[in-house]
């Protein structure tokens, strides 16, 4: 599976970014979130979701190998990771983020919880199926 | 402390000097936050002779408890000061991502004293924090300023700030954030100029300490999902608050060319149907909103630039739309971007801009006014030029940038008969001929006439609309209720449309912060704030209050003359009977003076002994005070 983006749908509430750090580190903080909502304001007036599409560059450039595959996303292992930011430089769509008080950088896992509390379709889960027909 | 950001700032900026203190857990859960920390300590600090575009008044930017939390829409931020308008207690809230920011950056108030010798702006970066020459934007209009500083700082950075208006002391300017979202009442711009603080900066990156995070996510979770397939969630997501069109004209509160009539026979070329229709570029939602009631649009009209806005929404659609007899959709979103661009509030601009339009139509004002130009009702071009000259305060636009209290103070003529106005502030989007409890609540609400405080329009149809019986207690509920929504800066919305109970609202609180707090609890921070600023504007005003609470001639005596309200109008004797019945039910005597026992009840005494001393304190009941004060009503959503 992986997570579609229809940036027409987005209504910038940063939702999304709410119940991912809530997920991952037990806070509330977008600024630590896998998704970042870029506004294009005022013109031509658009909110651009952006994250991870689990590509895998990272993963073949850590040099710690500490980015694994599991089932369908290239997770962090924060045992291994040394927060060296190689993959943060190879990253091609430049969503590999960075915090001052996040111990790894920041990576989307597919854990899907944005997907849930999106209320306008901007986010939704497609199965590899479907995803490979389009 | 949980569930807030730590610190108070104090700015002077006179000296530069910037100061940092913890929040104190006795003002927060008090106060709770924005509305209330605003009221508190405008009350404590203001001198009652302080000018309010002088020296000595306050600006304070405050975000609540709510704010920045995984809670139904946490985005609220309040501004308060002395408002220029009404010489009283001011406090105006927006939306956006304004709150959210300075919360995560670590701040639950912000102070700014005295003036600075030159045009500055703040500039907040978590610890950081800079007073900044802000020459180079000074005169800019606040939306431009927005998308320049965006460029100059970054995205990440929240951004509000004022226009010319504000610069210029018009005193219905507004401070502006996210391209359309405004502090936009009581002025809170113009005093905000008088300090030369063009614009406030933030940037926050910490994350917000919360006492019990499982509980608060799973409550909102839940929530989230079961509001998802409330009937209502649709038309909101679709057309806003201009959902509200059609419903006002049908029900004969649409304010029309100045509040002459209550129905707009063009009405469905301004509705919320339209706007989806032919102006609207994108649905934008408020940080944590998965309501997205906020539309962006662009305006195209031949001659004229595109424009991009947050809006209309319904009040700049009743107001600048039907009250200054405008036909078109798209004329409507341009004269919202003028305002908003201008640092002018689109509600008490449309309804200036109206009552001009009015004493143009009558002779009282006249081309030789106007720069050689028209004031026609419905004329883009004319709204144009006036708007413009109230910004600068140029000719006839320096007598309306006093509003309509002050214009028809300068203009004579009896033209105060059609300010539709409440203590120096301007009717919000509902005319009050059929709907009574509305009336009441414009006229005795601490800021003047602002829905917001009360909004009672659907609750005069559940009551019945010709008795002023049964209108106060609930108008006194419903002036309890909502502060909750302005101190713990959480969208009213959720309770009023999705029904989101204020209870659950309380969960949230108590999983946010540990404390033991309840409604009940909550509901007294309400009427403290309440009586803390009626205290405020009579020890600013003199007594005695009821010559305050006064509703202009229009709404009382002239019956409206078409559409589904025709015939009807208040009438004095209803109003003074609703008033009445309203003072006994809050525990104030006849005068509208609160009396000791209510604000003993309050925890706030040392209010009484300042009433006390200059003469403006209640004379006790003498079978006290009842215990109750309001009725709970839950106003039916739209």
């Amino acid at each position: 599976m992986r997570i579609k983006v229809t940036k027409e749908n987005c209504t910038g509430c940063r939702l999304c970014q709410q119940i991912c750090t809530i997920a991952h580190y037990d806070e509330i903080n977008p600024k630590k979130a896998a998704i970042r909502i870029e506004p294009q304001f005022p013109e031509p007036g658009i909110f651009v979701p952006r994250l991870c599409v689990q590509c895998g560059k990272c993963a073949e450039a850590c040099p710690e190998d500490a980015i694994e595959k599991i089932d369908d996303a290239y997770v962090i292992n924060r045992e291994k990771c040394t927060n060296c930011h190689v993959c943060v430089d190879v990253c091609p769509i430049g969503v590999m983020f960075t915090h001052a008080d996040a111990p790894t950088p920041i990576k989307c896992d597919l854990c899907l919880k944005c997907t849930e509390v999106c209320n306008t379709g901007a986010l939704t889960v497609i199965s590899k199926k479907s995803a490979a027909t389009k | 402390m949980d569930g807030f950001g730590g610190t108070i700032l104090r700015i002077n900026l006179e000296s530069g000097e910037i100061k940092r203190t913890p929040t104190p857990e006795d003002l927060a859960r008090g106060w709770m936050g924005a509305r209330g920390f605003v009221a508190k300590t405008l009350y404590d600090e203001v001198p009652r002779d302080a000018d309010p575009l002088g020296p000595e008044n306050l600006l304070i930017m405050a975000p609540g408890v709510m704010t920045g939390a995984f809670a139904p829409c946490g985005s609220k931020i309040g501004f308060g000061c002395i408002s220029p308008a009404t010489n009283g207690h001011a406090d105006s809230n927006m939306g956006g991502m304004l709150g959210a920011e300075v919360k995560y950056a670590g701040y639950d108030m912000v102070v700014f004293e005295r003036v600075s010798p030159e045009p500055v702006y703040l500039y907040i970066d978590d610890d950081t924090v800079e007073l900044r020459p802000a020459g180079d934007y000074w005169g800019m209009g606040s939306l431009d300023l927005e998308k320049k500083m965006k460029e100059d700082l970054g995205e990440d950075f929240q951004i509000a700030t004022i226009g010319p208006a504000g610069e210029n002391g018009v005193v219905f300017s507004c401070i502006t954030h996210d391209f359309g979202r405004q502090a936009g009442r009581c002025g809170v711009g113009a005093v905000m100029g008088s300090k030369r603080l063009k614009a406030i900066a933030v940037r926050g990156t910490k994350s917000l300490p919360v006492h019990d995070l499982p509980a608060m996510t799973k409550a909102t979770y839940d929530i989230i999902q079961r509001t998802k397939s409330h009937p209502l969630m649709e038309p909101w997501q679709k057309y806003g608050t201009a959902l509200f069109v059609g419903w006002a004209n049908e029900h004969g509160c649409f304010p029309t060319k100045n509040f002459q009539t209550t129905y707009h026979e063009h009405w469905e070329s301004i509705s919320g149907e339209k706007l989806a229709e032919e102006v609207l570029v994108t649905h934008k939602a408020c940080f944590g909103c998965w309501m997205n009631c906020g539309k962006y649009s662009v305006a195209k009209i031949p001659g004229k630039p595109d424009t991009y806005v947050e809006g209309p929404e319904y009040e700049t659609i009743a107001l600048c739309g039907g009250s200054c007899g405008m036909k078109d959709i798209h004329h409507v979103a341009y004269a919202n971007w003028l305002c908003d661009n201008l640092g002018l509030d689109t509600m008490s601009s449309g309804n200036t801009i109206g009552f001009a339009m009015e004493c143009f139509e009558k002779g009282i004002i006249t081309k030789d006014d106007l720069e050689g130009h028209e004031l026609k009702w419905g004329d883009i071009d004319d709204f144009e030029n006036v708007v413009r000259m109230i910004a600068d305060r140029r000719g006839i636009g320096e007598t309306l940038s006093y509003g309509t209290k002050g214009a028809a103070e300068r203009l004579g003529q009896n033209t105060i008969a059609f300010a539709s106005q409440a203590k120096g502030m301007e009717f919000s989007g509902y005319d009050t001929r059929w709907y009574w409890a509305q009336l009441l609540s414009y006229c005795t609400s601490d800021i003047g006439a602002h829905h917001n405080r009360s909004w009672a329009i659907t609750a005069d149809v559940q009551i019945g609309q010709d008795t002023p019986k049964g209108k106060a207690p609930v108008v006194i509920y419903l002036q309890h209720i909502r502060p909750l929504f302005d101190t713990w800066c959480c969208c009213r919305l959720f309770w009023g449309e999705l029904d989101v109970t204020p209870e659950e609202h309380v969960d949230t609180i108590r999983q946010l912060t540990g404390w033991d707090v309840t409604l009940e609890e909550c509901m007294q921070v309400s009427e403290k704030i309440w009586n803390i600023t009626r205290a405020h504007y009579l020890e600013r005003n003199g007594g005695p209050g009821r010559q305050f609470d006064v509703a202009p001639a229009r709404h009382l005596d002239e019956k409206i003359p078409s559409g589904p309200a025709e015939g009807h109008a208040v009438g004095r004797e209803n109003f003074e009977y609703m008033l009445d019945d309203y003072y006994y039910n809050r525990g104030w005597d006849k005068q509208g003076h609160p009396t000791r026992e209510v604000l003993e009840i309050l925890g706030i005494p040392y209010v009484a002994d300042n009433l006390e001393k200059i003469g403006l304190l209640g004379k006790p009941f003498e079978d006290g005070v009842p215990k109750v004060r309001g009725e709970k009503l839950k106003p039916k959503a739209m």
